[in-house]
């Protein structure tokens, strides 16, 4: 499996970089995900191994926080933000959209692996809402009617 | 680079700082914070960069935080010598080549200044930096002051003293606004007692949420036993909806920086840490370049100033929990656990991270230490009211008018912020509350509105102040909807450990979701109020302590709304999808057809000029029809 050898190539030189303290764990699981756009289940025994720490536990951490994903993501990560400011100016809609025009339910990825669909809770963008974040840009004052061009545009950057 | 370790040294990197702030000629600033970029001001500064290059003109292009009016950016600001500074709102690209030209004849003609800024306050060193000294160019009269605009008249900028007005990659803009002299003047000048004992005089309350005595808290790390202790700054902001802490730790990190290290000092620490939250990029970049500046700088290190005093931050990221921004939460993540809080009862002063005495404060208590320190806790606690002191940065957000970042001496009545600074409710639309304390917080209703906006005041209304969100809501917010969606975000954050939050708060999240949908029963507000007390007494952390809040205050004063969704299976906000139907008043409809061609599954139709109709067996009920109808022909029941 020449694949596994190359993560774990790639997990070696994320654990020398931030240490093999057990403190390091989120920041090395962040780097991962950085570079896979997920957690690939070779990287999580590899930092395991490196770093001495149970199996067990890199799964806990990587299961306890919101950032990471277990599923490999699509090119563009497509995040509707459901803080209370983009709630209260109708952001539901914008994800109903989201998910009727991509085919998609929350959480999943596209047939043609362009998008995921997910959800944040603020950018911190709170005074352009509704905003979503696709790709890591912002598109602030989104209205449904905007979906549309906006997925096409992504699309057509490949 | 030259180690500062001395007041002269400072001095000097002031005086550059200054020279950088006003070179002379004209300087041209670009409001660069996360909100201005995504607004399109990287887009501006190119085309200022570009035109500027085309024109082969001498102007100083430079980046900025937010000063807080979000609301209109991009922002741009001109500065040149002794005339007032301008700033140009909503900018873009192609008002480029006119902003220019209007520099260059000296003229105000195709693009309006929002305001313009004679004088300005450090308040770090109660100096005034004037712009014009006192002559306004007659062409430039009629544009408002600064200080005439609504949005800012209230203001008093403390914390975010700086955000807008340096550049944040720039230490010694910082520094020449005053940053780093209370740095100075309490390693050279006074014990950590002393420091402690002028936190304490303050009044300064943590502006995390919970509202403890940062002095105390101070006080009883300091005297915890241990050599090793760490200071830690909450960057973490989980509070949806608010941003105030991002604007500081991207505007200006050094205020955070100067404002640890002289806690350090007090408590007697080595380390610090900063856990900045995942969503924040820009913060950690800012964040990181600071650190880096004042480190070789010798501002962090060994021998601070040229004393004995060492200390040094790290910076963290989280990974996206909101029971994280909780303080024992933070500090498992910190040792990169999983991060569940742990029971209260052990301190985390005495034990907390690695078990040792560990200090954390929020981003904007940290940036309010250097002015505290400047100009003395006394002038500080005379700011705001007697039990809530100084100000509080808050996100005006929402249905409001003025959107953006506010900073108001604490006890300001409600209705000054949402009427006077926020400018009232966009569309004629009729004021309903106010959500403050995020998922812990609670609703204010409009007939509340002159509250004075502290700590205590917050609370006995069934609130709190949290960490300064501040959500605006309209009469077309539905307010069991809000609860609901408070609770939802709850249970999908509740950490798991303990029973009463994981079960009971996903019980109540059951019960408002049958509400919505219509299937609500009647004594389901009395189950409701029965299982909060539950879960406020049996949980572990503050997060389940809280959970109930927002449903609570929302019974409390919109309970005819619970009512109406249960009894009468309607939704007076026309919010609940299962309980509204969209309809089209025939007198108004044109009969344009733009509905028809937007409606996702084609349930509109009606003939050319002709009133339109909707066939609500396929309607979902997106609403997109009302949004796009220009005549106001769709209302929704
Ligand atoms: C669930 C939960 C989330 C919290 N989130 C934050 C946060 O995002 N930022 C913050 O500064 N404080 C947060 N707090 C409050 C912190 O626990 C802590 O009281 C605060 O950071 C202390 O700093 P201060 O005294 O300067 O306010 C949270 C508390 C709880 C219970
Ligand atoms: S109250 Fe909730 S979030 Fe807090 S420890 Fe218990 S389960 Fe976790
Ligand atoms: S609530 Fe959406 S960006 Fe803050």
């Amino acid at each position: 499996m020449k694949k596994a050898t190359t993560i774990e190539a790639k997990v070696k030189e994320i654990v020398k970089k931030h240490g093999r303290d057990k403190s390091s764990l989120i920041a090395v699981l962040q780097d991962i995900q950085e570079e896979y756009n997920y957690l690939p289940k070779e990287a999580l025994l590899a930092v395991g191994e490196q770093m001495e720490v149970p199996s067990s536990r890199v799964y806990e951490v990587a299961t306890f926080y919101n950032t990471f994903s277990l599923n490999p993501r699509g090119r563009y990560l497509v995040e509707v933000c459901a803080g209370t400011a983009c709630h209260v100016q109708g952001s539901f809609n914008l994800m109903d959209r989201l998910k009727r025009d991509l085919e998609i339910e929350c959480g999943e990825t596209t047939k043609d692996n362009m998008f995921t669909l997910e959800e944040v809770r603020c950018l911190g963008c709170c005074s352009l809402a509704p905003v979503v974040r696709i790709g890591g840009n912002i598109h602030p004052y989104l209205t449904q009617d905007e979906i549309p061009r906006i997925l096409r545009n992504y699309r057509k950057q490949g | 680079m030259k180690k500062i370790s001395a007041l002269d040294d400072l001095k000097k990197a002031g005086d550059k700082g200054w020279k950088s702030l006003f070179p002379g000629g004209v300087k041209i600033l670009v409001g660069m914070a996360t909100s201005g970029i995504a607004s399109g001001a990287g887009e501006v500064y190119a085309a200022l960069a570009a035109e500027i290059k085309k024109r082969k003109l001498p102007y100083v292009l430079a980046k900025t935080g937010s000063m807080g009016m979000d609301c209109i950016e991009p922002l741009v600001d001109i500065i040149e010598k002794d005339k007032p500074r301008l700033s140009y709102g909503k900018m873009t690209a192609g008002k480029v080549p006119d902003l220019i030209d209007q520099i260059i004849k000296g003229t105000i003609d195709k693009i309006k200044p929002v305001y313009r800024i004679d004088e300005e306050n450090l308040i770090a060193t109660r100096d005034k930096n004037h712009y014009t000294k006192g002559n306004v160019p007659e062409y430039l009269k009629e544009i408002p002051g600064i200080n005439e605009v609504p949005f800012y008249k209230k203001q008093i900028k403390i914390a975010t003293r700086n955000c807008g007005i340096i550049d944040p990659e720039n230490m010694e803009e910082y520094i020449a606004r005053g940053g780093y002299l209370a740095l100075q003047k309490v390693l050279t000048s006074m014990t950590p007692e002393s420091v402690i004992e002028d936190v304490i005089k303050s009044g300064l309350r943590g502006r995390g949420g919970g509202g403890f005595p940062a002095g105390v808290k101070w006080q009883s790390c300091r005297s915890a036993h241990g050599d090793i202790k760490y200071v830690i700054c909450n960057g973490d902001e989980g509070d949806p909806g608010a941003y105030m802490d991002r604007s500081v730790m991207e505007g200006d990190p050094h205020s955070v920086i100067e404002g640890m290290i002289i806690g350090a000092y007090a408590i007697g620490a080595q380390e610090g840490y900063i856990y900045v939250r995942n969503e924040y990029p820009l913060a950690v970049t800012n964040l990181t370049k600071a650190i880096s500046d004042a480190r070789s700088r010798g501002l962090l290190g060994k021998n601070i100033f040229g004393t004995s005093f060492s200390f040094d931050i790290k910076i963290s990221k989280g990974a996206g929990a909101f029971v994280c921004g909780e303080s024992t939460a933070l500090m498992a993540s910190l040792e990169g656990k999983a991060g569940e809080p742990r029971a209260k009862y052990i301190h985390t002063v005495e034990h907390g991270l690695w078990d040792r005495p560990s200090n954390l404060n929020n981003v904007e208590t940290w940036a309010n230490v250097p002015v505290v320190i400047s100009r003395g806790g006394k002038w500080f606690s005379e700011i705001g009211v007697p039990h809530s002191t100084g100000t509080k940065v808050f996100s005006l957000v929402g249905k409001i008018n003025n959107i953006g970042l506010v900073e108001v001496p604490m006890g300001i009545p409600l209705k000054d912020i949402i009427y006077d600074i926020g400018g009232g409710i966009p569309g004629g639309r009729k004021f309903k509350a106010v959500q403050t304390g995020g998922p812990s917080g609670g609703c204010i209703p409009a007939k509340m509105m002159d509250l004075s906006v502290d700590f205590d005041a917050l609370r006995e209304a069934g609130s709190m102040m949290g960490s300064g969100g501040m959500i605006v809501m309209d009469e077309k917010t539905c307010m069991v909807d809000l609860a609901r969606y408070f609770i939802e975000f709850l249970v999908s954050e509740s950490c798991g450990k303990c029973t009463p939050c994981r079960e009971g708060v996903r019980r109540m999240n059951d019960i408002l979701h049958d509400i919505c949908a219509g299937r609500g029963r009647e004594g389901d507000v009395e189950i409701l109020e029965s299982m909060a007390k539950g879960i406020v007494d049996g949980s572990l952390c503050a997060l389940g302590g809280s959970a109930p809040n927002p449903v609570l205050s929302t019974i409390k004063y919109f309970r005819e709304e619970y009512d109406a969704h249960i009894k009468d299976k309607k939704c007076p906000a026309g919010v609940c999808r299962a309980l509204i139907r969209y309809e089209i008043t025939a007198k108004k409809c044109t009969g344009c057809g733009v509905c028809a061609k937007k409606c996702p599954t084609g349930c509109i139709s009606g003939e050319k000029k002709k009133a339109h109709k909707i066939n609500r067996k396929k309607c979902i009920k997106c609403g997109i029809c009302m949004e796009s109808c220009k005549f106001d022909a769709i209302t929704v029941e």
